[in-house]
């Protein structure tokens, strides 16, 4: 049963290293999806390359049917897998402002270490202007503590909120991806352009 | 080695979903990236100038229990993304220092604005408590409604935004 980690007491050297195993396939898949080049990233809100779409809702789709699945057959228990907290206010204006940063620096993150590993000098600057945000947060963080914490919801599911199954929703979530992945195709051959 | 067309979309999402269950199933988690940066932070705060580190709220937080930032599933994990993206890279010969931009701007234009970018999209991350891997898709995938909402208000204002910063990119 898992959560593997929980289940059998992991040692620290062991979720260590789980953690590391894990990352190595999540920069591979990001890499191998062309998210190490920020004109791909950044062709999503020009309409030229919709592949930031298409990779991040089939990789949410897979992750939440797969974990249903491995909880129906008794392999995986859901309530100890970590819930995002919700707290309005901040997931809001840090999404707002993590927007921007996106259009202006081309990657996020993930995508950002992935493309410093095969080599991009604009992802080490980016990098490098991360790593000044976090730091710029942890000095401003008591003046930004009310914000922070405001609307404190608690870690709720969306499903729950909407009322309906989680399988209700996931198939919901699957026809909107559906149309969402046509309305990408369509996007992509009508502002073509070479990168 | 010749260099290699990127994978389907399709399925890199999939096997990216199977690195994300794979987390869940084994870790109880998601994946992350935006944190591995800010235990660097910390780690680096606490080594400069640990006194502040020890009066300030915020970092005081991440030594709580005794706790070494840099001994963490996420900072591996981070360290892990790093090297997958090498071996990959490697594989499909797309190794190269180079500085990817849109043929209208200038080397310079690219850097700064790469910076700035890291700067807001960290900046926000930390508010939001997770960037795109740690809370819009690790959040969706547990059908967290902070996942959904954080997935829309980073690509609704990307999109948003795009129009201001066009000359960038196209």
């Amino acid at each position: 049963m898992g959560p593997l980690s929980i289940f059998n007491n992991f040692p620290e050297w062991a979720n260590l290293l789980t953690g590391f195993i894990i990352g190595i396939g999540f920069g591979f898949a990001l890499e191998q999806a062309g998210f190490s080049s920020s004109r791909k990233l950044a062709g999503m809100f020009y309409g030229y390359d919709a592949t930031v779409l298409k990779v991040f809702f089939t990789a949410a789709i897979t992750a939440l049917v797969g974990a249903q699945f491995l909880s129906y057959f008794g392999l995986l228990d859901l309530s100890l897998v970590y819930v995002n907290p919700y707290y309005i206010n901040a997931s809001i204006i840090g999404g707002v402002i993590m927007g921007a940063g996106f259009i202006m620096g081309g990657f996020c993150p993930g995508t950002g270490l992935c493309a410093l590993s095969i080599g991009k000098i604009d992802a080490f600057l980016f990098l490098a202007g991360g790593l000044t945000g976090a730091f710029l947060f942890a000095e401003t963080y008591p003046l930004l503590l009310p914000l922070a914490t405001s609307g404190y919801k608690g870690p709720i599911k969306i499903n729950e909120w909407m009322g309906v199954s989680a399988g209700v929703f996931s198939l919901l979530l699957i026809v909107a991806a559906v149309v969402m992945f046509w309305l990408a195709e369509k996007a992509e051959k009508k502002f073509a352009r070479e990168i | 080695m010749t260099k290699r067309n990127y994978m389907n979309p399709y399925l890199a999402g999939m096997l990216l979903g199977l690195v994300l269950l794979a987390a869940m199933y084994f870790s109880g988690r998601g994946l992350g990236a935006s944190g591995g940066l800010k235990y660097a932070v910390v780690a680096a705060v606490d080594a400069v100038a640990p006194e502040h580190a020890k009066q300030s709220v915020y970092y005081s937080s991440y030594f709580e229990s005794g706790e070494k930032p840099l001994k963490n599933w996420l900072f591996f994990e981070v360290l892990g993304l790093i090297a997958g993206g090498l071996i990959s890279g490697a594989l499909s010969g797309r190794l190269k220092f180079t500085i990817e931009k849109s043929p209208k701007i200038s080397n310079k234009t690219r850097l700064l604005f790469a910076f700035l970018g890291g700067v807001f999209f960290v900046y926000g991350a930390q508010l939001a408590r997770g960037c795109t891997s740690g809370a819009a898709l690790s959040g969706m995938a547990v059908l967290s409604v902070a996942g959904f909402v954080t997935m829309m208000s980073i690509f609704g204002s990307a999109f948003l935004f795009a129009w201001f910063f066009r000359k960038l990119w196209i």
